[in-house]
């Protein structure tokens, strides 16, 4: 089941990261906690060979990282759209409430970077969220989870690789609010489990990942594909 | 004197000093050139002119920044580690584990961030003396009882945090000429930001106030008050970079969501000011 990104009322992005072994490790075993787990590395390992001829080409530079972060919002805001169209049995109103609002958040991001962007924006992606069971609390939430850590890492990842201090700012201003969902999205699976030793290590550091890890990961669920061959890296 | 083997000897201690001087190389020249010339004594005052371009020209400005971090990362360790020690303040389980998380977070980031000034050739700031009250030092002010009155003690908490990302998040452009401390500083951020999700996630469910929520809807302080509302002031912010985000491109976005999407910075003056009644 692929599906348009482009829901009347949406589209995502996400942002920037820096490479650490440790860290990304530590994020691939949370993944692999999740409901869609396996079948997710499974799927990365295997179609995530994005050719740097090819593809949905990113940009450099600032642009670059400006796209990068419009392709990951406009990832998680068409899953929450979905998530709310036909909630999972079961959920709470206060649930309902959580996920209604992160939506309309990522909707936000979505379509403040696809503005700010202008001619420079990359087209709408095509998502593929063919391995979730949006019927499943516990699909649900692991997905939510592992996309909302994700996107904090690939913010706290990519601060370093923006030139423009503006820009900075206001990739700052949305990762705090991604680590706030990611936070929510981790106390309704298990409460207490918000900053746990999966997401935030013995430093008291969250995660930090850089561009070619988080693409890997959230190319799981894009039929489009990333080339991100002109991004910078450092 | 040779200054070339000055820097050589430097060099041994800083492998990276050329790249740092890389720009400066026609200065280096150009002193060793008239090394000579130069009385003994005025020998130190060019080094350390240069070396201030090296270092401390891109560092002292990075120091600063880690210095007023430290100082609210005392804060916060302190206010936690007595929260977690005060007996019958905490309840069992669940609350216990969390403030106990939050607080070893806090104090590794003390930690983080004092090896990182010693690290730039810097002496960190003591840790001030605190009246958590925000009673100057009397003891006295507006949260007396913050260790024996719980909800009181989250209400502090929240706006401990939420003023904790509003402070890192208006310094992040001053850490911008450094990858590595711009990405430590970024790291610490945002899990001030899930403290502070997770402290009105316990709020939320200890007052069964389903208007309190992990994220800051306009500039409401989720019921504490006045007390607060420098923390939050400039929250409702619906605009960013000059896009109203506000029923954006037809969507539904509507105000609440809008504001909540995106967290504001606070300035150094303003955190101060904020923490000043805390600090005695």
């Amino acid at each position: 089941m692929a599906e348009k990104l482009n829901v009347p009322q949406e589209q995502e992005g996400h942002a920037m990261l820096s490479p650490k072994g440790q860290q990304r490790r530590r994020f691939l075993s949370l993944f692999a906690g999740t409901a869609a787990a396996a079948t997710l590395m499974h799927a990365c390992s295997n179609n995530d060979d994005p050719s740097p001829d090819n593809g949905v080409n990113l940009g450099g530079g600032d642009i670059g990282i400006l796209n990068y972060a419009y392709a990951l919002e406009q990832l998680e805001a068409a899953f929450y759209i979905r998530v709310t169209q036909t909630f999972f049995s079961g959920a709470t109103a206060t649930e309902q409430q959580f996920l209604t609002d992160i939506r309309d958040h990522e909707i936000a991001h979505r379509e403040f970077f696809r503005n700010a962007l202008g001619g420079k924006a990359i087209p709408t992606l095509e998502a593929d969220f063919s391995k979730i069971d949006f019927n499943s609390r516990a699909s649900v939430l692991g997905t939510a989870k592992a996309f909302e850590d994700l996107g904090v890492a690939a913010y706290n990842g990519a601060g370093k690789l923006i030139t423009d201090g503006a820009y900075l700012l206001l990739a700052g201003k949305i990762v705090s609010v991604e680590a706030r969902h990611a936070a929510m999205i981790r106390d309704l699976l298990s409460n207490g489990s918000f900053a746990d030793s999966t997401a935030v290590d013995a430093n008291g550091l969250d995660m930090a990942l850089a561009p070619p890890d988080v693409l890997k990961v959230a190319g799981g669920f894009l039929k489009s594909k990333i080339n991100a061959s002109n991004l910078p890296t450092s | 004197m040779n200054i070339e083997h000055i820097i050589t000897e430097l060099e041994q201690q800083d492998p990276e000093l050329h790249d740092r001087m890389s720009s400066r190389r026609s200065a280096i020249s150009g002193l060793a050139s008239i090394g000579g010339k130069l009385a003994l004594a005025a020998v130190p005052f060019a080094l350390g002119s240069l070396f201030k371009k090296a270092y401390g020209q891109s560092t002292s400005g990075i120091v600063q920044v880690l210095q007023f971090a430290l100082t609210l990362e005392y804060l916060e360790a302190e206010f936690y580690t007595l929260g977690a020690a005060a007996p019958g303040l905490v309840p069992a389980g669940p609350p216990t584990g969390a403030i106990a998380t939050i607080r070893d977070h806090e104090n590794a980031h003390v930690s983080l961030l004092k090896t990182t000034i010693i690290s730039l050739g810097a002496t960190p700031v003591p840790k001030p003396t605190f009246d958590f009250s925000a009673g100057d030092g009397s003891g006295n002010g507006p949260f007396k009882g913050v260790f024996s009155n719980y909800p009181l003690f989250l209400a502090v908490a929240q706006t401990f945090e939420d003023t904790g990302v509003r402070a890192y998040k208006g310094q992040a452009g001053e850490l911008i000429s450094s990858n590595d401390v711009l990405t430590a500083a970024l790291k610490i951020h945002s899990v001030e930001a899930r403290h502070a999700a997770h402290i009105r996630y316990m709020r939320r469910n200890l007052t069964a106030n389903d208007t309190i929520k992990p994220w800051i809807t306009g500039k409401d302080t989720g019921g504490i008050g006045a007390a607060v509302q420098a923390s939050y002031n400039g929250e409702d912010v619906s605009a960013q970079a000059g896009i109203n985000i506000v029923g954006i491109n037809g969507t539904g976005v509507g105000v609440n969501a809008a504001t909540e999407a995106f967290d504001e910075p606070l300035s150094k003056q303003a955190v101060l000011d904020i923490v000043a009644p805390f600090i005695v």
